[in-house]
């Protein structure tokens, strides 16, 4: 009983955060903000549902969130002004079966294979659709792409969808409706045989399932779900083009999910939140925030292979015995050296960018912290590698610290299973 | 039309050899270490930047031997701190770590030589005709790409063949375990096949630069071409990988001397039942026929044209 309390307190508290949002960031650009992410949450939970849950790496996931995008624009534009008697809410759904349907078509291909032949099929369906995303003119558009209007569809209860706010609450409503599906997933039989076929096909063949079955309908699915995201994407750009269905969008769907964690369901959301924060807010403060990202991924790749999901329930047994408390003067103290290294990280790429991108029309000079610097002299090189090699340093030398608090508070957590 | 054949199939085997370049390192680099290199096309990249800024302060020669070296260097340096470290999250993890790095490595060089193309030029020495057919001349320095790239094939096939590092490295193909178990250091193994296949693939970028276009997205262009070589020609075979080279290469070459389309074979009547597709002209259609031919082999060919294994 009190756990499905819980269960329920969980979703209830999503939904009630979903529509306090707004009202705690009212400005226009965190409301462009959100609703991106409520868009890549749907998109990257979609994706999960490949590489997280049945261990399918695809490199070509955009094919299905771009191509109901394209879809939804075509029929917004065919049903506008009354012409069909449709809701625009609703529309998302035209968008999840086109995806349905696409994969279904390129699934039944792709899926007879898996591992590293998947993959391939996979990134070579996306380069195929892309290539002919520039020959077929007439569906995409060619490089303007192809424009709607969400308002020209019939109102609901007066609303029009013209403000974002709407949007923002369409797709509020569209991603949570999403993710308790996509959760609801993971719970059924096909979601336990998909993490079989992910562990150990063999052993799934052998209790009698077709492995190609289960990655062939968790793909299907997988491609509706993608469809809306696609769709809501169109309904909130009212403009879709050819890079939607490239090789950058599935990329980036990719490397989201990664580095949200795949081994949680929670994992996705987190990374689709981050990145897209990390998108808009960095690319607003440095012009080499693609390196940033490019390096954080591989960082996670290297170091948190769970990516922050798998990092934060490292945590959980901890946290739930009471015992958080005792790691956290060792992570203070591990901070600081991170943060000195991470300085000098950041000092060398932002000294660089400054130097070979900005120094031909801007000067050489850069102002950090009221300080003129010329990065075209080595103070400001000497001071990044200083910085970077005394968080290197202090780093190694403090690590122990972290190691020895993590040891006695699992001793401490085994010890009191045990009593 | 037979200057068009002989001229398309010259371009053909150039482009089919440069595509080899690449491909044998990394069917090479897939076949040791089971690692599909998404980085592989961004050495050549490497190559080509690094042969244009030698060659604009010193010269092209020198660029020509030290930036194919750099860029081997910077491959074992990536196998040797990076590659080896995710080795142990398994094959997904050292997939995804190649395609991380192929996006640093591209952002770096947009930061270093900007976004728009470099003017990296055939070098004076090579700057002439080599032959003049049917009134259309043929440039020495394709000439002097085909040379080092059926040069470097030879090479390749004599270190293979003929010493005792190219044999361990052929048992490796097939018996990686048991060459393991006769006592050969396979990490240093690794990193060597890893830096020479970069090596190759920058000697690729160093004299493909001046005849291509050296720019940031060339990595991206090439990349994904590079797949459908190794995969047609079947994962771990070097002879797949030259046959399917070649192939491409003539394949793409042919293609977009083609302005043919379906509506001119069949007349314009099926415009409105396949739309733009029905008006597309083969050379409109060149981009998209290798990832068709990959996505065919996948299904019906898994092995690819010469390979053993199942991908």
């Amino acid at each position: 009983m009190r756990s499905s309390l819980g269960r329920y307190a969980l979703w209830i508290g999503l939904a009630v955060l979903f529509a306090a949002l707004p009202h705690i960031f009212t400005s226009g650009t965190s409301l462009t903000k959100m609703s991106l992410m409520g868009i890549m949450i749907v998109f990257a939970l979609s994706y999960n549902m490949l590489l997280g849950q049945t261990g399918m790496l695809s490199f070509g996931h955009a094919v299905y969130y771009g191509l109901a995008g394209f879809m939804v624009v075509h029929f917004i534009n065919r049903a506008s002004g009354g012409a069909w008697p449709v809701w625009l809410p609703f529309v998302p759904l035209i968008g999840g079966l086109t995806g349905l349907t696409f994969g279904i078509i390129f699934g039944w291909v792709s899926t007879k294979r898996a591992g590293t032949a998947f993959a391939m099929i996979s990134l070579g369906l996306g380069e195929l659709v892309a290539a002919c995303s520039l020959i077929l003119r007439g569906f995409f558009g060619g490089e303007e792409g192809i424009t709607t209007n969400r308002t020209r569809l019939l109102r609901l209860f007066g609303y029009n969808f013209g403000p974002q706010i709407q949007v923002y609450y369409l797709i509020a409503a569209w991603c949570l409706i999403c993710i308790a599906a996509m959760y609801a997933i993971t719970r059924t039989p096909l979601g336990r045989m998909s993490n079989a076929v992910r562990e150990n096909p063999e052993r799934a063949q052998f209790v009698g399932y077709s492995t190609q079955m289960v990655r062939f309908l968790s793909f299907c699915l997988s491609g509706f779900f993608a469809g809306i995201a696609g769709a809501l994407a169109a309904i909130n750009f009212e403009i879709m083009n050819f890079l939607s269905v490239g090789a950058i969008q599935s990329g980036t769907v990719l490397l989201m999910t990664y580095i949200g964690g795949v081994g949680h369901f929670f994992g996705p959301i987190l990374g689709a939140v981050l990145i897209t924060w990390l998108q808009s807010s960095l690319s607003d403060l440095t012009g080499a925030w693609m390196l940033y990202f490019g390096l954080l991924f591989i960082f996670v790749i290297m170091f948190s292979p769970g990516g922050i999901a798998g990092w934060i329930m490292l945590h959980e047994p901890l946290a739930r015995a009471g015992l958080l408390m005792r790691l956290l003067p060792a992570y203070l103290l591990i901070a600081v050296p991170v943060l000195i290294a991470l300085a000098g990280i950041v000092g060398l790429i932002e000294f660089g960018h400054h130097y070979l991108v900005k120094g031909a029309t801007d000067g050489t000079v850069v102002r950090v912290l009221g300080v003129a610097l010329d990065t075209a002299g080595p103070l400001p090189w000497l001071i990044s590698v200083g910085l970077l090699a005394a968080g290197l340093v202090l780093g190694r030398r403090l690590w122990p610290v972290v190691t020895d608090a993590w040891n006695a508070a699992s001793a401490e957590l085994k010890r009191r299973i045990s009593a | 039309m037979l200057e068009l054949v002989i001229f398309s199939s010259l371009n053909g085997v150039l482009y089919g050899m440069l595509l080899f370049m690449l491909a044998s390192g990394l069917t090479l680099i897939f076949s040791m270490m089971g690692v599909l290199n998404f980085a592989h096309a961004s050495f050549y990249m490497l190559g080509a930047y690094f042969g244009f800024e030698i060659s604009r302060r010193i010269g092209f020669w020198p660029g020509f031997v030290v930036a194919p070296l750099l860029v081997g260097a910077v491959g074992a340096l990536v196998e040797r701190y990076g590659l080896r470290q995710v080795h142990r999250h398994g094959h997904v993890a050292e997939l995804l770590f190649t395609f991380g790095l192929a996006f640093v490595i591209e952002e770096l060089v947009q930061m270093f030589w900007g976004k728009l193309p470099v003017d990296y030029r055939v070098p004076a020495s090579l700057d002439f005709t080599a032959f003049t057919l049917f009134q259309t001349t043929y440039p020495a320095y394709r000439m002097f790409m085909l040379l080092v790239a059926v040069g470097m094939f030879v090479f390749l096939l004599a270190i293979l063949t003929r010493t005792r590092v190219g044999l361990i490295i052929q048992a490796a193909l097939t018996h990686p375990n048991t060459v393991a178990m006769l006592g050969h250091d396979v990490p240093r193994i690794f990193m060597m096949v890893f830096g020479v296949g970069s090596a190759l693939a920058g000697l690729a970028g160093v004299i493909a630069g001046p005849a291509l276009v050296t720019q940031p997205s060339m990595a991206a262009l090439l990349g994904p071409i590079l797949f459908v070589v190794v995969v047609v020609g079947g994962l771990g075979s070097l002879p797949g990988a030259f046959v399917a080279s070649l192939l491409i290469g003539l394949i793409q070459t042919f293609a977009v001397a083609i302005n043919l389309s379906l509506s001119d074979i069949f007349g314009p009547g099926g415009a409105a039942l396949f739309g733009d597709l029905w008006q597309a002209t083969v050379a409109q259609l060149a981009p998209v026929i290798p990832y068709l031919l990959l996505v065919l082999i996948l299904i019906f060919r898994p092995t690819g044209l010469m390979g053993t294994r199942e991908t």
